[in-house]
């Protein structure tokens, strides 16, 4: 009995009639390439597996987390989670398991992708490196691979499983630097020579950079900006448990952005990654929080769905409860205008490649302090002019998306980095109208 | 467990590696969190597995499973060394390791009530009763509580001959009241943001009185709604202790690692402003600025008995006298650079390669207190408990947020302030310490949540602070 799926249903047999209970079973292969000062310095694998139970007595509710999947430790790991429910008092919004529920057919899976070797990604590597002479490469090039078996008491059960690929990666002198990045379903679709490509155009257009002055400047965000922002504006912002908290800045219907932002999120999109159901055996569906520049819906889990008195949308993430449900699989709309295009039109502003060390200062008004990063850029009449060296911002998420401050969207919508983890929004680069620069990086 | 962890080193050396070591991990934890006296988590988690390293020229290969049988293990170790090997498609100059002391031999975190051996049910109340204290203040609309525990035992074994066993067992947690206004939040948070945590049993939390101190921060919340916001400018600053630990954590702890140092964690975390030619001479503050890393102080969330490479705890000057004279290090990096092995290497579970991690890195006492220090300040901030934190890449520009602030003036303390938030360049800002707390207000404040490499890997670290006050510091940065 190895398949996730047999052993959550194993689980919930074994709770039989002693409690409500679900189980989520996870399995695969992790593996990860680190090169630093252009060599493969750390090289990392683990086989994984995950098994997660929760069980409900009388709306007491608990969790328990192993890792083993003989019988025997099944049956301690039930014992002990339906020891801890009987010894918790009762919570009232308790909602229940996840009722039966057709989960749609998908298979974001590719085997080569599951089955790549240390060599496939040290190729990766050495291409990425390749692509500048003289510099000190670093990043990272990973695969992974993973099943996910869940199954309830109510009769749900669903199995899907996923890989996904990503090359990352800087190439820089001493605190002049450049970044690439690319996340694909499968590692064929990795091009590290193309990544490390343009980490080495960004490296070059990056040297002797200049200090600015801090404030307003108009700017060009490439898409892992935009990656970062719509992780805070999904963390703090259409997370349903924040919403019902009165902690999200979301006003569903009102015209709260630019309308020229449209943003979804869509297990099922094309070259997309994950399965289809969430950590609550939920069937996942498209769903458009931001449509046009109105704010559509939040994301929701069971709980936070019931107390809202809507419907989960199948974003429960495992084992974030406390912290409620988050987009995982957002898409940016884009837009018909190049990069090039959107730099053309700038009297003067700033293009920022990435972003760094993003915090939320307060979570409703999604005031964001953070740092340029991998390349920062002078625009003056239309064209790049020079680097500048990495800034602070101090900025509203929110507010750099209003109404009239989006000035374009990019046709190169990707999966982006967010500094958060790969593979979780796909984004263009965006042209705003104003961000906050608050100081440089040195004073 | 010494038998698989013994089997999965076999496994590497068998397939080519120059030097392996390996570790049985089993960990247990239990997680509570109570919002507004319901209870919304209880997760019991154990997890097991054998994790190993493979050295073989200038690589780690390192392989992990959850598996746990000698085929397995030694399994494990062969798969190690097969992916150093492939790391030589883009090897780098030979890796060589510090020679530290082989060791055979146990340690274990002294602890006086084991937290699985409080009834479940007194730590709910607990919470709950917390929660309920601040929810009879009028205008909190959340409050929440939680508790976090860790039973984390290790079997480590090296092809050098390190056989050592570690049951390191620690606890925390804390609790929060938010006040709702109509286009912000306010949020206090008791004994800190992200909870207090230590090495040690459920004393640790008992220590801290939470139920009596739950009132308190609930009106703390509350008042912010309307207080009015920091000012702008230029202005003498005075941190509270576990404001100054993060301050320590980010703008030294991180910069000091010999990993960033010589670029390993370049594309992810950064590098570091300090340069290695430095070492000894570099000013990194003012002559109050005495830092040291030291994984022996009892209670410490950084303390234990030997790192994950077998390197025994100890005690390392990092800033004596305003001068920058030591590093983070584990046996690659300290080899690479020349300098002797700080015992400062860890992993984030069986199945994370061990990595340069902070230990306990604080300031030693100074001779003041927060009362003479407000006293001496004519036109100050006073400010407390996190609230956002963001740093640069070399650890240079950092923007701290913090909970709640207080106007200073005149040696008094004046009204209360919202959103308060400071700016300044590391050695520039640790330049302008000029007043230190002293013994009896120095408290060993633990980070239960540090991020570092790839894949993530979260750290626990300690970092002992008593208030200090800083010389013309800009605050005030709006967005």
């Amino acid at each position: 009995m190895t398949e996730p799926a047999a052993i959550a249903q194993r689980i919930v047999d074994m709770v039989g009639d002693r409690a409500e209970a679900q189980a989520s079973v996870v399995t695969g292969e992790a593996a990860l390439t680190r090169f630093a000062n252009s060599f493969i310095h750390q090289n990392v694998a683990d086989t994984a597996r995950n098994i997660t139970v929760k069980v409900a007595i009388d709306g007491k509710v608990a969790a328990g987390t192993d890792t083993r999947a003989d019988d025997a430790a099944l049956a301690d790991l039930v014992d002990r989670t339906l020891e801890a429910a009987r010894l918790s008092p009762a919570d009232p919004e308790w909602p229940g398991f996840a009722p039966p529920a057709e989960v749609p057919a998908l298979d974001n899976y590719d085997e080569a992708t599951a089955a790549a070797s240390p060599e496939e990604r040290a190729a990766v590597v050495k291409d990425f490196i390749a692509a500048a002479d003289g510099t000190d490469a670093a990043g990272y090039c990973d695969t992974e691979a993973f099943t996910v078996g869940y199954a309830n008491s109510l009769g749900q059960a669903a199995t899907g499983r996923q890989t996904r690929a990503t090359v990352d990666g800087i190439h820089r002198v001493g605190t002049v630097a450049g970044s690439g990045h690319q996340t694909a379903q499968r590692i064929a679709d990795l091009d590290g020579a193309a990544v490390g490509g343009l980490a080495a155009e960004r490296f070059h257009l990056a040297a002797d950079p200049y200090d600015v002055k801090p404030g307003e400047y108009e700017v060009v965000l490439g898409p892992e900006c935009v990656a970062s922002i719509m992780v805070f504006l999904g963390a703090y912002g259409f997370n349903g448990k924040a919403l019902n908290e009165g902690q999200s800045f979301l006003r569903v219907g009102e015209q709260q952005f630019d309308q020229a932002i449209s943003v979804w999120d869509d297990p099922a999109a094309p070259g997309a990654l994950g399965v289809a159901f969430d950590a609550e055996g939920t069937p996942k569906r498209r769903t458009a929080f931001i449509e046009d520049g109105v704010s559509m819906a939040a994301a929701y889990d069971r709980k936070t769905a019931a107390k809202a008195g809507a419907e989960s949308t199948g974003h429960a993430l495992p084992g974030a409860e406390a912290f409620g449900a988050v987009p995982s699989n957002v898409i940016v709309g884009g837009g018909s205008t190049s990069v090039d295009e959107m730099i053309a039109s700038v009297d003067r502003g700033l293009y920022v490649a990435t972003f760094h060390y993003c915090r939320v200062l307060d979570p409703k008004s999604q005031v964001v302090t953070g740092l340029t990063r991998n390349g920062t850029f002078m625009i003056e009449n239309g064209a790049i002019t020079g680097a500048v060296t990495n800034m602070r911002f101090t900025q509203s998420f929110v507010a750099a998306l209003a109404e009239g401050q989006v000035l374009g969207l990019g046709d190169d919508t990707r999966f982006a980095d967010s500094e958060f983890g790969a593979g979780f929004v796909q984004a263009p680069s965006m042209h705003l109208a104003s961000w906050n620069f608050t100081g440089g990086a040195e004073g | 467990m010494f038998d698989y962890a013994t089997a999965a080193v076999e496994g590497a050396l068998a397939a080519g590696a120059t030097y392996a070591d390996a570790r049985v991990v089993a960990t247990k934890t239990e997680a509570i969190e109570v919002l507004n006296r319901q209870l919304q988590t209880v997760d019991r988690a154990e997890t097991i597995g054998v994790g190993v390293r493979a050295l073989i020229g200038s690589s780690w290969g390192f392989y992990a499973t959850a598996d746990l049988s000698d085929a397995a293990a030694r399994l494990a170790g062969e798969r190690a060394a097969a992916v150093a090997t492939a790391s030589a498609m883009v090897s780098g100059p030979p890796m060589e390791l510090a020679d530290v002391p082989v060791a055979e031999t146990s340690w274990e975190t002294p602890y006086t009530e084991h937290w699985a051996d409080v009834a479940l049910s007194e730590k709910v109340d607990m919470l709950v009763g917390v929660t309920a204290t601040m929810q009879g203040v009028p205008g909190i609309a959340l409050a929440r509580a939680s508790l976090g525990f860790f039973d984390t035992e290790k079997w480590f074994v090296s092809s050098q001959g390190h056989r050592i066993h570690q049951h390191i067992v620690e606890s925390g947690g804390g609790y929060d009241g938010t006040a709702l206004g109509e286009a912000e939040t306010q949020r206090r948070s008791y004994p800190q943001s992200f909870g207090q945590f230590h090495t040690g049993g459920y004393e640790t939390i008992r220590q801290w009185d939470y139920p009596g101190n739950a009132q308190r921060i609930a009106e703390e919340a509350a008042a912010l709604l309307g207080a009015d916001p920091c000012p702008e400018g230029d202005k003498t600053l005075i941190l509270e202790g576990s404001q100054l630990a993060l301050q320590i954590h980010e703008s030294v702890g991180h910069a000091i690692e010999l990993d960033r140092i010589l670029g390993w964690e370049a594309a992810f975390a950064g590098t570091s402003h300090l340069e290695l030619p430095k070492l000894g001479t570099h000013r990194y503050g003012s002559d109050l600025m005495q830092i040291t890393a030291d994984a022996t102080i009892p209670g410490a969330l950084g303390t234990f008995g030997y790192d994950d490479e077998g390197t025994p705890a100890q005690s390392v000057d990092i800033v004596r006298d305003g001068v920058w004279v030591g590093v983070l290090s584990g046996r690659d990096s300290a080899a690479a650079a020349g300098l002797p092995p700080g015992g400062m290497v860890r992993g984030d579970g069986y199945n994370r390669l061990p990595m340069v991690r902070m230990t306990n890195v604080g300031l030693l006492a100074g001779d003041s207190s927060l009362e003479e220090m407000i006293a001496e300040t004519k036109d100050g901030v006073y400010m407390a408990t996190n609230r956002s934190w963001s740093i640069d890449d070399r650890r240079l520009n950092f923007q701290f947020g913090t909970e709640i602030g207080w106007e200073i003036k005149d040696g008094k303390l004046g009204k209360m302030i919202k959103n308060p938030t400071y700016t300044g360049i590391t050695p520039q800002f640790w330049g302008q310490l000029d007043m230190l707390g002293g013994e009896a207000e120095r408290i060993h404040w633990g980070t239960p949540n540090c991020g570092k490499g790839q894949p993530i890997q979260i750290g626990h670290t300690g970092h002992s602070a008593s208030p200090g006050r800083f010389a013309s510091v800009r605050v005030g940065v709006k967005g």
